[in-house]
């Protein structure tokens, strides 16, 4: 399960910021490593939730800043 | 003496062609843009044709990333498109002290309609959360248009857009020209852009009565002057020119197309769509216009009308032109390219400046296609059924817009 979700995250990531999935780490910072513009952030966040079933708060999503933040979240959540 | 400004740059994205030389050489063949409506559903329309953009893909202009979300709205990605091709065109690179002395001028009537009806249906099934990209706002607002030309050119310079319906994109090159002129820009990328082939778009304007529907024969529906016509039909793409101040432009041997010589703006203040009687607001602006490329109006060869294929407008511009040119409107040539191209409502005055510019500099005149019943009120040259290759020296592009907002443009070689 653990690991579906880190493949699935890095999917939806490569998917919305249109780079290659293998570009895709844990570390990936969206702003700085993935060139994201903090829209394309909200985008993401919106499809995170679509994809996962969850309503993720402003307060939190605002401190999800690596697609590791992502996935910790969404394993905390789906709990 | 104000500053000269000439055309350096034409973009064109139309129903005839997209690109330049696409457009012009459709234009000249007689080739109508109109055929029934592929964008949506339009079975239960009154009017049920359009003229579309075809063949196009966004991401020639721009990446795949920013036409699927911050420039997803075709009225953004027409002119960019129109607006890439004129800036290559111009071959102007704009660095160092140009930047800040470049500015971008995009009008458009209506802006990101398609966006707002989508995202409003979305709105509907899903609710405002998941609903409502965060690229909605930047879709729909009418100036990112020219935002987003500024930020892809790095154009410093003033940049907004021009809103006043038919008229917008003849405003934006207007006022761009003027900026010029005065010396505070040495370089202005302008123009219009509109996308609203959709079914609140159409469902408007046919709710107005103001659409042809021809639906059995829509290349004929458009039909300017003729005594059949039975209104006007809705168009989209962009028309965009880089204008550039004559010496600027000549130093770095820039080709120069045409010089942009005269400009007006008037008002009717009179109807919200329909035009003052005898349209004493037009001939005021082509007066005005005439007056400020100081020309005596036996010097215009061409004009491109607004020529929209409506009842009202086609005679009361054919009774303005003459009222202003009195004997020399009868030997004056008066075409509409909207016979082919279809209204392309904010776009048109941006398209139209560039037909008028193609027309001077290289001595081709679009025909009025559909021209076959003449309108005893309608009694001009306009240009029937076929192009025609005789030298221009000045030609004038009109504007008219609801709300009763006028323009008109005046363009020559350049050779004065």
């Amino acid at each position: 399960m653990a690991e579906n979700i880190e493949e699935k995250v890095s999917k939806i990531v490569a998917e919305q910021f249109e780079v290659p999935v293998e570009k895709v780490t844990l570390k990936s910072l969206f702003m700085d490593d993935l060139k994201a513009d903090s829209l394309s952030v909200v985008e993401l966040v919106l499809a995170i939730e679509e994809a996962f079933g969850l309503e993720i708060p402003d307060e939190d999503a605002e401190k999800i800043k690596t697609v590791g933040d992502v996935v910790n979240y969404v394993k905390a959540r789906a709990k | 003496m104000p500053r000269r400004v000439a055309v350096t740059g034409v973009g064109l994205v139309t129903p005839v062609g997209v690109g330049t030389e696409e457009t012009w050489d459709a234009l000249l063949a007689g080739v109508s843009g109109i055929g029934p409506i592929t964008r949506f559903d339009a079975s239960k329309f009154s009017t049920r044709f359009a003229g579309e953009v075809k063949g196009f893909e966004p991401t020639r202009w721009i990446s795949a990333r920013d036409a699927r979300a911050s420039m997803s709205d075709p009225f953004i990605q027409y002119a960019m498109a129109a607006g890439t091709m004129a800036m290559e065109d111009a071959g102007l690179v704009v660095d160092g002290e140009l930047a800040e002395r470049t500015g971008c001028f995009v009008g458009s009537g209506m802006g990101g309609l398609a966006t707002i009806e989508a995202t409003h249906l979305a709105l509907q099934a899903k609710g405002p959360r998941h609903a409502i990209s965060p690229f909605f706002v930047p879709q729909l607002i009418i100036n990112l248009a020219a935002g987003q030309l500024s930020i892809k050119y790095n154009a410093k310079g003033p940049c907004y857009s021009q809103v006043s319906a038919c008229s917008s994109g003849g405003h934006a090159i207007g006022d761009a020209f003027r900026l010029i002129q005065h010396g505070e820009a040495d370089a202005m990328i302008c123009g219009g852009s509109e996308a609203v082939v959709t079914p609140l778009g159409v469902g408007g304007f046919a709710a107005m009565r103001a659409l042809s529907v021809r639906n059995d024969d829509p290349a004929a529906a458009c039909r300017p002057f003729d005594l059949d016509r039975d209104g006007f039909v809705l168009a989209e793409g962009a028309g965009i020119l880089v204008l550039e101040e004559m010496e600027h432009a000549r130093k770095r041997g820039a080709r120069i197309h045409a010089e942009l010589e005269g400009y007006a703006a008037t008002a009717d203040a009179h109807h919200i769509t329909a035009p003052a009687p005898e349209g004493e607001g037009a001939q005021r602006c082509m007066r005005k216009a005439l007056a400020d490329a100081r020309l005596d109006p036996t010097a215009i060869d061409y004009i491109n009308a607004h020529g929209t294929s409506t009842k009202m407008n086609d005679a009361t511009e054919t009774l303005v032109v003459k009222k202003v040119f009195g004997d020399h409107a009868r030997r004056l040539m008066i075409g509409s390219t909207k016979s082919m191209t279809g209204h392309l409502l904010g776009a048109a005055g941006g398209v139209e400046a560039a037909f008028c510019a193609l027309a001077v500099a290289r001595g081709q005149v679009p025909p009025t296609i559909n021209y076959t019943t003449p309108d005893p009120e309608c009694d001009l040259d306009y240009v029937p059924s076929s192009a025609r290759e005789i030298s221009i020296r000045h030609a004038v592009s009109n504007s008219f817009g609801f709300g009763g907002s006028n323009v008109c443009l005046v363009f020559g070689r350049g050779d004065r």
